[in-house]
């Protein structure tokens, strides 16, 4: 079906203008490079291939992570929300996890997802912690609204980064938001994001030329199966 | 008194099964290793359960009633013993004296836990109502912070590294991830874990000077074996028996705090004293070692009180690769606790039958010991107030 231009521009949110996020590299546990990219719009078919399995994982709150994940990625895609972006962790070119966000205005970022599929590995973390960086320094917000759906995600987030309560309900169902100010984050910076930055360039061309997605039956295997953290 | 042997043995993958009852792994491998020592439906006379957190994780007791009755194996006697994390040697300790005493023929030893059905912070806890519940539990001490404590202290007494401990970690989890029973099957780097300044993240403090990677996993598993009178193991079955050589055991003061030396694991020393004079061996005379590693220092400092190095020099045998297979005494050729996982009732039963496949030459060449004869395990219980040393041997006298 052909898009109507005219009623597309009433559908779709308004967006301001974002900072890029300036890809990273980061050694991991096992000696790997992760590196930490933004992801293209056009990438979203791609990255949906790796959030579909989740949704039949029902264990650590994967399902109702990957449904809502799936929804904003749509949502993203088709021009639904507004300032989303979405980055995503890749070692040699395979995806091990996205983390995605907006600007809920200029001054406030609304965390969104983190999403691991590699586990054990402080991917998660990693990802996380890359969404914080984007917000503060990149998008120079003051603050981050974050709830977690789950107790993995409420011990990496509120607890490692002392996150202050509040009793604004966060979009993500309503539940009441913790916030990460500037001055926490640039508190716990030197903890918990790390990254060297150019990416060497062989390293990210490969990045950018494919994501590669694992099939649905390793995905599964990775997050939920008997090794799996 | 009669000589015991291991005739059969059996293991399930340990990590996270969530569709698995505490008493199905049991269960499990229990069956692997009544099929192993190939005793049909003859059935055993005896069935010791080693489980240290059913009552409180699963609001289940009586876990060795449960299994003998999964496994029809009834009327078989049956306990359930539990001894915190040394529940599985203790429960092999009553099998041997059963056997021994002469009053019972076949004894079943089946150890396990299901940890993973709760918080990482409520598995803490639960590993935690081991400490004094007057002077240490109620201050909110935990077996991470008592292993940080004991680990600060073994580096201003000894000149312990983080270098020593992070090898253990590279070491054992290099073998895990050649175990298909292991829990943790992933490599590891030093630049990942302590070189890189990436490695803060990777690797964060946990119970300082202790981090994340000087920690074993939060385990599900459960190991199994069967023990018989050695004079009986060739009529029962065509496996080579493994001889329990000896044993010790011995104890210490519940409070860290009322040790002279906290440094001094007394209760290792002195098991290991009695199951080498049991066995009529020493230290230099032992092919293979499976360690308790519930965190890195332990097995440094574990291989030096059973007295495979002087102390303070553990950490730099490690260094040195004489614990790696192939080198002086291999230790954790499994990938102990750090990387098979430690469900803490299974754990000292899963050293044994691990012990077991390597003194039957049975494992894939990378993780063999060649021409192993003797193997050693320590069963560490509380924090080293409760210990059991086992010494096993290739077939007969």
């Amino acid at each position: 079906m052909a898009v109507d231009m005219e009623l597309e521009l009433v559908l779709r949110p308004p967006e301001v203008p974002q900072a890029p996020y300036p890809a990273k590299v980061i050694t991991l546990a096992n000696g790997k490079r992760l590196v930490v990219r933004e992801a293209r719009r056009e990438e979203v078919p791609t990255l949906l291939k790796a959030v579909h399995p989740t949704l039949f994982i029902h264990k650590d709150y994967y399902d109702i992570v990957g449904a809502r994940l799936y929804a904003e990625l749509l949502g993203w895609y088709t021009h639904r929300t507004q300032n989303e972006f979405c980055l995503v962790g890749q070692v040699d070119g395979i995806l091990v996890g996205m983390v995605n966000s907006r600007m809920y205005n200029a001054k406030t970022g609304m965390s969104l997802h983190t999403l691991a599929i590699d586990r054990g590995l402080r991917v998660g973390s990693h990802l996380f912690a890359a969404k914080m960086e984007h917000h503060i320094e990149y998008l120079e917000q003051e603050e981050v609204l974050i709830v977690a759906e789950s107790p993995i995600g409420f011990r990496r987030w509120m607890i490692e980064y002392g996150l202050e309560p509040t009793g604004i309900p966060h979009e993500l169902g309503g539940a009441p938001s913790y916030r990460l100010t500037r001055e926490l984050y640039f508190a716990t910076k030197s903890r918990l994001v790390v990254g060297d930055r150019p990416v060497p360039p062989a390293l990210l061309e490969a990045a950018e030329r494919e994501i590669i997605v694992a099939d649905e039956d390793m995905i599964r295997e990775k997050i939920a199966g008997v090794k799996g953290r | 008194m009669r000589d015991v042997a291991i005739i059969g043995v059996g293991m399930i993958p340990f990590g996270r099964r969530d569709e698995d009852t505490l008493v199905d792994m049991l269960a499990y491998a229990s069956m692997h290793a009544l099929d192993d020592a190939g005793l049909g439906d003859k059935g055993v006379d005896a069935v010791y359960v080693a489980n240290m957190g059913g009552g409180i994780l699963q609001h289940q007791t009586a876990i060795a009633s449960a299994l003998v009755d999964r496994l029809s194996l009834l009327p078989a006697a049956a306990d359930t013993v539990e001894n915190g994390p040394a529940s599985g040697a203790s429960a092999v300790k009553n099998g041997v004296l059963a056997v021994a005493s002469g009053y019972y023929d076949t004894v079943l030893v089946a150890g396990g836990e299901k940890m993973r059905e709760v918080t990482g912070w409520k598995a803490t806890d639960f590993v935690a109502t081991l400490t004094h519940p007057e002077v240490e539990y109620p201050y909110g001490i935990t077996l991470p912070g008592m292993a940080g404590i004991f680990t600060r202290l073994y580096m201003e007494k000894y000149g312990l590294t983080r270098e020593m401990l992070v090898a253990v970690a590279i070491k054992n989890q290099a073998m895990g991830a050649l175990n298909p029973y292991a829990h943790v099957e992933m490599l590891i780097t030093r630049e990942g874990i302590l070189d890189s300044p990436h490695s803060v993240v990777n690797n964060p403090a946990m119970a300082d000077p202790l981090h994340l990677y000087d920690a074993c996993p939060v385990s599900d598993g459960a190991a199994a074996l069967i023990l018989c009178p050695l004079e009986m193991a060739q009529e029962l079955t065509k496996n080579v028996p493994i001889l329990v050589a000896g044993f010790g055991q011995a104890t210490d003061t519940h409070a860290l705090q009322e040790r002279e030396d906290p440094t001094d694991l007394k209760a290792v020393t002195l098991a290991a004293q009695q199951a080498f004079k049991r066995a009529n061996l020493k230290p230099s005379d032992i092919d293979v070692a499976e360690l308790h590693d519930a965190f890195t220092i332990l097995e440094i400092a574990e291989s030096e009180h059973v007295g495979f190095f002087k102390k303070g020099e553990g950490g730099k045998a490690v260094l040195a690769g004489k614990t790696k297979l192939g080198g002086q005494i291999p230790i954790n050729v499994s990938g102990g606790l750090k990387a098979r996982g430690h469900p803490v009732g299974g754990t000292g039963v899963a050293q044994l039958v691990e012990l077991t496949w390597q003194l039957r030459h049975e494992l894939p060449k990378e993780r063999q010991v060649k021409n192993a004869k003797t193997g050693l395990s320590v069963n560490f219980g509380g924090f080293g107030n409760n210990v059991l040393c086992f010494i096993l041997k290739r077939g007969g006298k």
